[in-house]
């Protein structure tokens, strides 16, 4: 079997292009004992761009992550990482990946320094050039400061921020975030909002599964939904809101009866609707006619710009965290 | 440097002894201790408590008999306990394996890492009972050389067989039973304490499967004379054991981490 050259691991981006897909997976299968986590998983994700994985927990949106990485083997379907086949060229493929994982796996005992040491010979950083990596990564995490402390005793922040910085050790070409943000406050999400949108500045590629909608609305170039193993809705975050929510959506409030007896009438008259707590949101208000009722079987409520919260619940059921 | 897939390469290889070596360098000072003072503790035991009734076995002073034998133990606990509790923290708990097969390193070429750092640690360790022995009267052989590559041998087996019943294990108490039904007979059954023929003949038997008897009969013969014949056999032995024992570690492993 011969394997496309592997250029050197250290050095700046060398950009995927958007004509060549960075990961393509098509009719993924894989099932753990009874539960089908990847029901037929269709995904296409174009080089130099943020892509969102955006589901709900349990969609399988870790487990198309441990396939990409060689860690879980698809039971069917074919697999292509940055022109690699999957499983077989697996390892070639991890050469030129990052990957950020959802459950923190830092070797907390070591030092930050010893941490960043370890990754840049398991990604086989030439020697000569080790020593540049890890001062990059330590800026990157924002922790030269903290390079001589133990892992264990910085923040659940700076944690996260060293196992992104982790990952960059080698530049890669791909980076795979799990989750990035999850449990973080508001003020670390946002540094780390930053550090993602500037590598794919410096022209990585970056898959990021999240349940967070703002974080994909954000970030992503891209999003695919996905819900129960499958893709169900694939574009733009324009494109997602235009044809599944519409321009505008009315907001309409009531007790819990009231509700459920306006969602029955809207489904009647064939008017798409969607939860959202303590409201029943009535989608493509502004797409029906003149002045948005749908000839009256839309009634008055808040009105407002449709948003891809609205796509995502519509399409993948009631559960938003 | 391109990685090739489905082979040992070196640099994955070095990569797992490096990160093996850094954590050393933490906690190098407990566990040295352990592996000085615990033969001097067996010795100062079985040779002045146990020695006391029975001063020879064959032809041997007690002590230096138990001395030679505690090379293995020393080889065995070292190697075998490691395997077993810190790869199962580095698997279960913290996930250090997740986050390295991520990289371009194999299942395969993980656990030989592992298990080639630790069979090197045993060997080292292993000696430590010698030079307690060399100052209760033991004479230094030039034979003895052999020991630390003997102790890399039978530990590079222990430590293979560790890390399969730490990939068969979900949890720590899971590993009690390998303890008591595995480990602890085979430290007690190789001939460490008392000369095997002592026993009765199918248990007699049943010792010459045991690795640890062919890790202790090599340390004796390179203390009190090697017996060429015989000693093949028993470098075979423990070659056979180590090349099995490793296999069998790869598949369980590879079953446990790659989903």
């Amino acid at each position: 079997m011969s394997f496309p050259e592997v250029p050197s691991l250290s050095r700046t981006f060398a950009p995927v292009s958007p004509a060549q897909a960075a990961v393509r997976m098509h009719g993924v299968f894989k099932r753990f004992g009874s539960v089908r986590a990847l029901n037929g998983l269709e995904l296409e994700v174009p080089g130099g761009i943020c892509y969102g994985l955006l589901g709900p927990n349990g969609a399988g949106k870790s487990t198309a992550m441990r396939i990409l990485t060689g860690q879980a083997v698809a039971d069917a379907g074919t697999i292509e990482v940055l022109g690699y086949h999957l499983p077989a060229q697996s390892k070639l493929a991890r050469a030129r990946m990052g990957v950020c994982p959802q459950e923190s796996n830092l070797d907390v005992d070591l030092r930050v320094r010893d941490v960043l040491a370890v990754f840049a010979r398991l990604y086989r950083v030439p020697a000569a050039e080790r020593a540049d990596a890890i001062e990059r990564a330590l800026t990157v995490a924002g922790l030269q400061a903290r390079a001589h402390d133990r892992a264990v005793t910085l923040s659940g922040g700076m944690q996260r921020r060293l196992l992104i910085a982790r990952a960059l050790i080698h530049e890669p070409d791909l980076v795979l975030l799990d989750e990035p943000t999850v449990g973080l406050d508001p003020q670390i999400r946002h540094e780390l909002w930053s550090l993602i949108l500037s590598l794919r500045e410096q022209g990585a590629t970056v898959l990021m599964s999240t349940h967070y909608i703002e974080e994909a609305e954000r970030l992503a170039d891209r999003v695919a939904i996905v819900s129960a193993g499958r893709v169900v809705a694939e574009g733009t975050p324009a494109e997602l809101i235009e044809a599944h929510a519409g321009r505008e959506v009315v907001d309409v409030y009531g007790s819990v009866a009231e509700l459920r007896a306006l969602s029955e009438r809207a489904q009647a008259n064939g008017v798409p609707t969607r939860p959202s707590g303590p409201a029943l949101t009535y989608l493509h208000a502004g797409d029906g006619d003149e002045d948005g009722d749908w000839d009256g079987r839309v009634p008055p409520g808040r009105r407002r710009s449709a948003t891809l919260e609205d796509v995502f619940v519509r399409l993948t059921g009631d559960y938003v965290e | 440097m391109t990685p090739r897939s489905g082979r040992l390469e070196f640099p994955s290889l070095t990569a797992v002894w490096i990160r093996e070596w850094i954590v050393f360098e933490y906690y190098w000072r407990t566990r040295t201790f352990a592996a000085v003072v615990e033969p001097v503790i067996m010795l100062v035991a079985f040779g002045f408590g146990f020695g006391r009734l029975v001063s020879h076995v064959e032809g041997i002073p007690y002590i230096q008999f138990v001395g030679t034998g505690a090379v293995a133990t020393a080889v065995l606990f070292s190697a075998v306990f490691s395997a077993m509790f810190d790869s199962l923290y580095k698997r279960r708990y913290q996930r250090v394996y997740d986050a390295m097969l991520a990289a371009p390193v194999d299942v395969e070429e993980l656990v030989t890492g592992e298990v080639l750092f630790l069979g090197m640690r045993a060997g080292v360790y292993g000696v430590a009972p010698l030079l307690v022995a060399f100052c209760f009267g033991l004479p230094p052989e030039p034979a003895m050389l052999l020991v630390p590559l003997v102790g890399v041998l039978t530990g590079v087996g222990f430590a293979s067989l560790g890390m399969l019943f730490s990939a068969a294990a979900t949890t720590f108490d899971d590993l009690s039973y390998v303890i008591s039904g595995v480990i602890t007979p085979l430290f007690l059954v190789a001939g460490t304490f008392f000369p095997l023929n002592r026993l009765p003949e199918w248990l007699r038997a049943a010792a010459y499967f045991n690795p640890l008897y062919h890790c202790v009969e090599l340390v004796r013969h390179c203390a009190f004379g090697l017996r060429p014949g015989a000693d093949l056999v028993h470098v075979g032995a423990l070659a056979l054991f180590a090349v099995l024992a490793w296999r069998l570690a790869v598949w369980r492993t590879r079953a446990r981490l790659v989903l």
